[in-house]
């Protein structure tokens, strides 16, 4: 799995770390780290929800 | 018409916010394939509240709207029947069709998302100057008021209040905000860290009077010049906004079978969001119900997170009640004020509220042995680690450890 992520409509709120922690981090200034820019497919679901949650729609997983 | 179990093919959402959204997108992912219609007062098309009272009146930026999803895509992509610009008046149980403007509209199962209205000021209808913050087009007045550097006056210190008043000074506005308790947010936070949002004010130059009530809007030809406080003074504003709290949306349910709460009138739900009325959900800051992860405590929650997983619950539950569950969250709501950002996870009754941190902020709420709340400002590294132990039901002990072993944080930094 591939990730795409805009960092200009991230606004930080965590709610993709609440579901993926193993793959998003927010840091202390509020931005997004990602830890892992190719999530195996067992995260999966983990990710989706994560995507599905973005109050800002930023994230999005880029189907091969 | 079948209620329980079995095909169905007509899925109805009235209420075309967050919440309602979020039901037909679930209903689709869930791979219903029947009829859905969308019912929504308002005549836009579905759009995300939280920016409204936060970018939206940001002179650096041009208005945006912030609609979630082109018509196109409702109609195409979803397959909606959108209805808007009338609201749903009532719903008639036993023959299974909800009245929409002139019609009726034919319901197998229906997920009732009507939110909330901004709860307004008696006497005050019709001045014009005189806006709550609920809507886009609420947000659309408040806006032009301050492009046009109105004299604002924030009635009640709430979250949507003192974001408003955040705005306001950003644009080196003078802003008063007038609050009836002697200190904001306790229902919210409690009455520590309500004391803490309070200093954001002063710090930033927002003449905030607690224990202060309004006696009235002095108005001339019909538009407000000021308001009249409850000692007597009297403050110009050009803008009033009020912020007193929210009415759910349910003044069309009386006497439709739908359990409404004796407090608020707020839909009593089941803990799979099922109502009263067999076939009938509801989702958002619409319900009640008891929430397991903190002993059943009933909730009625005004927060965008929570509608967002009420949708997808309820449309969850609607199609396959069968495999219905408790829906099991723990609260998060932010807000964001002179650059500031508050972040709250959990609930805030608690038998203790310890402040870990001063600067920046982080206070803990316990209730036995037991984390149940946490309240940052300007930690966005932190607040998450924090739900997620509450969400594990995590003792204050291991919470405390967790927010006591922080690496050093770097001063605060603005949100971007």
């Amino acid at each position: 799995m591939r990730l795409a992520i805009d960092y200009d409509k991230c606004t930080g709120l965590g709610l993709c770390e609440a579901e993926a922690p193993e793959v998003f981090e927010v840091q202390d200034d509020g931005t997004l780290l990602c830890l892992d820019e190719n999530p195996s497919e067992e995260l999966r679901a983990e990710v989706e929800a994560a995507c599905a949650s973005c109050p800002t729609e930023a994230l999005r997983i880029l189907e091969d | 018409m079948p209620t329980s179990t079995g095909e169905f093919s007509d899925f109805v959402v009235v209420g075309a916010s967050l919440a309602g959204l979020r039901t037909v997108e679930a209903a689709r992912r869930k791979g219903y394939a029947g009829r859905i219609t969308l019912i929504g007062s308002e005549s836009h098309l579905p759009y995300d509240r939280p920016p409204l009272s936060k970018a939206f009146l940001d002179a650096d930026h041009e208005p945006v709207a912030p609609r979630f999803r082109t018509a196109e895509h409702l109609r195409d992509e979803l397959g909606v029947d959108l209805r808007l610009g009338a609201p749903a008046t009532a719903i008639d149980a036993a023959s299974g069709t909800v009245a929409v403007g002139d019609g009726e509209v034919r319901y197998d199962r229906l997920v009732i998302a009507t939110g909330a209205a901004a709860r307004t000021l008696p006497g005050t209808e019709g001045i014009a100057g005189v806006h709550g913050l609920r809507t886009l087009d609420d947000a659309m007045a408040i806006r032009t008021a301050l492009d046009a550097g109105a004299r604002t006056v924030v009635i009640g210190a709430g979250f949507i209040g003192s974001e408003v008043a955040s705005g306001a000074r950003k644009r080196g506005l003078p802003v008063t905000i007038v609050e009836s308790l002697d200190v904001p947010l306790t229902r919210s936070v409690g009455l520590e860290a309500g004391q803490v949002c309070a200093e954001l004010h002063h710090a930033n130059g927002a003449d905030l009077r607690c224990g202060t009530g309004v006696d009235g809007i002095v108005s001339e030809h019909g538009r407000a010049v000021g308001v009249r406080l409850d000692d007597g003074t009297t403050i110009p504003a050009d803008l009033v906004v009020v912020g007193i709290g929210v009415i759910p949306g349910t003044g069309w349910l009386e006497g439709s079978g739908v359990a409404l709460h004796e407090r608020d009138r707020g839909i009593v739900c089941d803990a799979t969001l099922a109502t009263t009325v067999a076939g009938v959900y509801a989702a958002g800051d619409v319900v009640h119900w008891p929430n397991p992860l903190f002993d059943d405590q009933m909730m009625r929650l005004e927060h965008w997170t929570n509608a967002a997983e009420h949708g997808a619950a309820a449309a969850a539950h609607a199609i396959d009640p069968a495999s219905a569950k408790p829906v099991s969250s723990v609260p998060y709501f932010w807000s964001d004020w002179y650059g500031h950002r508050i972040q709250f996870v959990g609930v805030p009754q608690a038998d203790e509220v310890e402040v870990v941190e001063r600067e920046p902020y982080l206070a803990l709420y316990r209730r036995g042995g037991r984390v149940v709340g946490a309240l940052t400002i300007d930690r966005p590294t932190q607040i998450m680690k924090l739900r997620k132990l509450i969400a594990q039901r995590a003792s204050y002990e291991d919470a405390r450890a967790f927010a006591t072993n922080l690496p050093a944080v770097r001063a605060p930094q603005p949100v971007r």
